[in-house]
């Protein structure tokens, strides 16, 4: 849940029609073990699926019907306690919060990245840079939060300052607590930085796709190369750069090192987002499994159900985005 | 085109030395590294008086992680004298130790605090005739460690450790703390407190001595997850002591030996005795030796008297047990347990305590734990 590889989700290219899977078989043998052999593979895969959604449903609903608090709305997290409360409010908060800032910092730099690869830099300068965005991906996740909590966290005090400074007034930027910059805004930069190279390589491959007629037009009717990037490679971009993103943000969503290593976490909800504090679901998963009874293993099983949920919702709503603009993009052209 | 080629290889040549270079350095690097953490002296001298009596086989164990740099010790003299016997502790959590003690999977268990009457119920399936009991074996100190630069002795009494963790005292040149340190001199700088984000036996033991001495300032239940609002949190002990020492104006706590291995000053307790005390190993044995046997039977829990005044006893102390059964142990571990135990128990496996940062179990308590230990079945 913590990564995806850059390589398991390409841009939404048409699929080649898909023929003869239905129809009769020639008869030979070996179309016959195929098709069984695909078709077992497709159901054990749902079987498999199936049994595990049914076993953390059930662990799940062990821990919440003896939860007293309300799972939704409770700020705290002590099903060891007596009696036993615990609510995901501030997870769901965290969460989605440091996820934001990660998208609004890295889908602009990742879009101006692939943009520079795909259409402005010079070959030679183009592959090294494209490569060496690639290899980001490669870092495992744990070394994203030592860098962090090392290098990160002591650097970005003086910009928590500057902003404290100077967009104190927008309330999210005041900074009311003293503390070092281990907040969910730079979970959020952290993130942003670990999510740059899914964004960037999807959103590259889709550029590179553009149909070299489409840009040669422009040109020949007199635009500039901005001007052919505006009107013919970012509508034709569109949506496999909003797919591209939504990979992002389920790497963002589900990232737990980097995350637990560098945040302070606590059960408040603060929109101050300079101020230490806060949590997201991995993180809460990954720092209290360890002393959890069987009990808050349970209720912590619930709370990565709700996570499930959560990505679940944001992959509908993208697949609705694209599919709305389908008509729009070139990937049907 | 040609000279372009010569450069590439050229490149390739370079690059692949660098790696090769860094790979041969890593390989020394890591060598050097397993060298270092088993450098300790006279160990193997002093095996000489464990007893292997009928110690054979595998012995697995599991449990707290604040013990686990005395079993580390222990595990490792003891093995180089009963050769043939593997003792493996797993040092994961209190938790989890005793989860494992009641399914049978584990000889004995390690835990920062005493079962829980529910869990003595459950261990009685595994302990058949008898019942899981705690035998004090690690005590250790809690200390506080701090970072005010120009302040290399610190005070403070148990009300204001209290607000200090729970965010009443916000200022290092507070009132209350200038009265306890008069001449000291306290700048005038935030405190950032530290918590461990983790539920934590060491959690608890501090929230237990802060309501026993406190109680007006600490209204909070001793738990093992923090249960103050506010201030920040580092996961373990080692990330507490690690976040104290980088951050001016902080405090955290953490077990004593974190802060020797990283030079962090510590708090003295100003308990009502003559003089401040501090946190030294030999000062929290003297603060156990007051506690008071509060199992009954042949279980040896203890109850400790947070608030002594006794003179040069450090009060904020943990204790960690084994926990096995006094009757019911498996017969192919029984032995080795016994065997093993006995050597935690005795003088020779004591002082080897403080050596490691950890605090010895008063000699009369620790009688009876060996007589307890004797007479296992």
């Amino acid at each position: 849940m913590a990564s995806t590889t850059p390589t398991d989700s390409l841009p939404p290219t048409p699929a080649p029609p898909v023929t003869g899977l239905n129809s009769k078989s020639t008869g030979r043998a070996g179309d016959k073990i195929f098709l069984g052999l695909s078709r077992g593979s497709g159901i054990l895969l749902l079987v498999i699926m199936a049994s595990i959604a049914a076993f953390l449903t059930y662990r799940a609903t062990l821990a919440i019907s003896k939860n007293e608090g309300n799972f939704l709305t409770t700020f705290d997290w002590n099903p060891a306690g007596d009696p036993p409360v615990f609510g995901i409010a501030v997870l769901l908060f965290g969460t989605v919060v440091s996820s934001i800032i990660a998208m609004v910092i890295a889908v602009p730099v990742a879009v101006g990245i692939a943009l520079f690869i795909s259409h402005y830099a010079p070959r030679r300068l183009a592959t090294p840079i494209a490569y060496v965005v690639d290899l980001l991906a490669a870092v495992p996740s744990i070394i994203y939060g030592i860098w962090g909590a090392l290098f990160l966290v002591p650097y970005l005090e003086g910009l928590n300052l500057w902003l404290d400074d100077f967009f104190g007034w927008t309330y999210v930027f005041e900074k009311t607590e003293v503390g070092v910059a281990r907040s969910l805004f730079t979970v959020g930069v952290l993130l942003a930085i670990m999510i740059l190279p899914i964004v960037t390589s999807v959103s590259r491959e889709v550029f590179l796709q553009v149909p070299r007629t489409n840009e040669e037009a422009a040109l020949a009717l007199g635009a500039t190369r901005w001007e052919v990037v505006r009107m013919s490679v970012l509508p034709f971009g569109r949506s496999g750069v909003i797919s591209a993103s939504m990979l992002g943000l389920g790497r963002a969503l589900g990232e737990t090192m980097a995350v637990a290593t560098v945040l302070s976490p606590s059960f408040l909800i603060s929109l101050h987002l300079l101020n230490p504090g806060g949590g997201t679901f991995a993180q809460n998963i990954a720092a209290k499994f360890d002393e959890a009874n069987e009990f808050g293993r349970d209720a912590l099983i619930a709370s990565g159900l709700v996570l499930f949920v959560l990505t679940l919702l944001v992959n509908g709503a993208a697949r609705l985005i694209i599919a709305r603009r389908k008509e729009y993009s070139g990937a049907n052209a | 085109m040609k000279l372009q080629r010569k450069n590439g290889l050229r490149a390739a040549a370079l690059g692949a030395l660098a790696v090769s270079g860094a790979l041969v350095l890593t390989a020394c690097g890591s060598d050097d590294n397993t060298g270092g953490t088993t450098g300790n002296g006279e160990t193997t001298s002093a095996a000489s008086n464990i007893t292997c009596e009928g110690a054979k086989g595998k012995l697995l164990a599991s449990g707290s992680s604040a013990q686990k740099n005395a079993m580390d010790l222990w595990v490792k003299n003891y093995m180089a004298a009963c050769t043939g016997v593997e003792v493996n502790y797993k040092s994961s959590s209190s938790g989890e130790g005793i989860v494992a003690f009641n399914q049978g999977t584990v000889g004995f268990a390690g835990s920062d605090s005493a079962l829980k009457p529910e869990e003595v119920e459950e261990s009685k399936k595994i302990c058949q005739g008898g019942q899981g009991i705690n035998l004090p074996m690690v005590g250790g100190p809690i200390a506080i460690g701090y970072n005010v630069p120009g302040v290399d002795k610190l005070s403070l009494d148990a009300a204001t450790i209290a607000k200090i963790f729970d965010g009443k005292i916000k200022n290092w040149n507070d009132p209350a703390i200038a009265a306890l340190n008069k001449d000291a001199q306290l700048p005038d700088k935030a405190i950032q407190a530290f918590h461990r984000s983790e539920d934590s036996g060491t959690t608890q033991n501090l929230g237990k001595y802060l309501g026993a001495t406190a109680k007006a300032d600490w209204p909070y239940e001793a738990e093992k997850k923090w249960p103050a609002p506010g201030g920040q949190a580092a996961s373990g002990s080692s990330g507490v002591a690690a976040q104290v020492k980088q951050n001016e104006g902080a405090i955290g706590y953490f077990e004593l030996s974190y802060a020797t291995s990283q030079s962090i000053p510590t708090v003295s307790i100003a308990t009502g005795a003559a003089a401040p005390v501090d946190a030294t190993s030999e000062n929290a044995s003297k603060a156990i030796a007051a506690a008071k046997i509060k199992g009954t039977g042949k279980d040896l829990a203890l109850e400790l008297d947070y608030a002594t005044k006794a003179e040069g006893a450090y009060p904020m102390v943990l204790v960690t047990y084994e926990v096995v059964c006094d009757t019911g142990n498996k017969a192919d571990t029984l032995d080795t347990v016994k065997s093993f135990l006995t050597y935690t128990s005795s003088d020779e496996g004591q002082k080897v305590l403080s050596e490691a940062g950890y605090a010895p179990i008063p000699a009369e308590i620790n009688a009876k734990v060996r007589e307890t230990v004797a007479g296992l079945k």
